[in-house]
């Protein structure tokens, strides 16, 4: 049944963001820590562990594909209901600010991501 | 008496914002392909095009109603808020995790992490300089800038801790926007050139960049395989951002300039 995935992928959300708003009420900061990046993990673990026992039948895993197939339109609705004006109406300030940042981090994620690594290196940290 | 033809059409589509939303989406979608193809030759992504025509759109949304959610403030696009907002983002992006290899995380986990703080820090870093430049001399004015240039989130909660003042919030929260909207637009474009075509450096670009719908909607445009491995670390971003802000870097900025 198509309904059997997408419960489980509405079931990880909701843990994903229960634990992020858990783990931010334990440091104390009134945001979430992680919850999307939780929830894919419980996605990716329930789902594994469906696949090892071939419990995780084509209707179940097509109930997960399609929210992840309209992923595209749902971020073209997200950017156009982003506050777009007033970050362009909002003055030389947080328009250098905004600028300079993602100029400077565009610059280290071309340097790190050209690093050289092993994965010997990774699993030893 | 019967109602008119327009009234009938315009309450159906007040009633039913969502479908109105989908249609909508998806005819911006389906126009944004044509131009890809038609006049840019497939060189320029059709997701990155229907992403600038979102943003254009937000643009026009928020001039004309002078609210902060672009379209959505507009009574009759409110479903384009639902489809745009948290709940359907965060499920359908959870859902392209579906098929991520997990070995693929485990073996970029601790570059992922060293990508996380350097990008906190750096946003801090840059946004505070540029607050010093235009004359910010107070610990929580530059603070709470400099959280702004990490996610539009952080400013606010960090302005909100370390009692900035209320226009210092907002022009946090501009500089925030003002990195997203840069994000989504940049990516696609400097993706070749700063090698995005990884897992391994879109878990580095989710974390530097941070900001979550910047790096969802400029990974989509670049290539939607890469999306949930910058989601994956751009997620932990704005948490950590609202943890350190107030504290560690607070503390920083004072013992620089003082007070």
């Amino acid at each position: 049944m198509v309904i059997y995935g997408t419960a489980i992928l509405s079931g990880c959300l909701l843990g994903g963001y229960f634990l992020g708003k858990w783990m931010g009420n334990l440091v104390g900061i009134e945001s979430d820590l992680g919850s999307v990046g939780i929830a894919m993990l419980l996605l990716i673990g329930t789902c594994g562990l469906l696949q090892k026992y071939g419990r995780l039948k084509p209707p179940t895993e097509s109930g997960i594909l399609f929210w992840s197939s309209i992923y595209i339109p749902v971020v073209v609705a997200m950017s156009a209901c982003q506050d777009a004006y007033k970050a362009i109406s909002s003055g030389w300030v947080a328009i250098i600010a905004g600028f300079a940042t993602v100029a400077l981090s565009f610059v280290i994620v071309g340097i790190m991501s050209r690093l050289p690594y092993s994965e010997h290196a990774a699993d030893e940290k | 008496m019967i109602p008119s033809i327009l009234d009938t059409f315009t309450a159906v589509l007040d009633k039913n914002g969502l479908l109105l939303a989908f249609s909508i989406v998806g005819l911006t979608v389906w126009l944004a392909y044509w131009v890809s193809e038609r006049l840019t030759f497939g060189r320029i992504h059709g997701s990155a095009i229907a992403i600038a025509i979102g943003l254009a759109a937000a643009s026009l949304g928020g001039w004309l109603t002078g609210g902060k959610n672009g379209v959505a403030d507009l009574p009759v696009l409110a479903g384009v808020g639902l489809m745009g907002g948290t709940m359907f983002r965060d499920l359908s992006i959870v859902a392209t995790a579906f098929g991520v290899q997990f070995h693929e995380l485990v073996k970029s986990g601790f570059i992922g992490i060293v990508s996380l703080l350097l990008g906190l820090l750096l946003s801090f870093a840059a946004g505070g300089a540029i607050a010093v430049v235009f004359g910010y001399r107070d610990a929580p004015s530059i603070t709470t800038i400099g959280a702004g240039a990490a996610t539009y989130i952080v400013g606010p909660i960090t302005g909100t801790a370390v009692h900035a003042s209320s226009d210092v919030l907002t022009l946090s929260v501009a500089t925030g926007l003002v990195k997203a909207i840069l994000v989504m637009v940049l990516t696609p474009w400097l993706a070749p050139s700063i090698g995005l075509n990884n897992p391994r450096s879109a878990m580095i670009f989710g974390g530097v960049m941070g900001t979550n719908s910047g790096v969802m909607a400029g990974l989509a445009a670049t290539n939607p395989k890469l999306v949930p491995y910058g989601a994956m670390t751009a997620t932990f971003y704005t948490g950590m951002g609202c943890l350190l802000g107030p504290s560690v870097f607070f503390w920083i900025v004072r013992s620089i300039v003082g007070s």
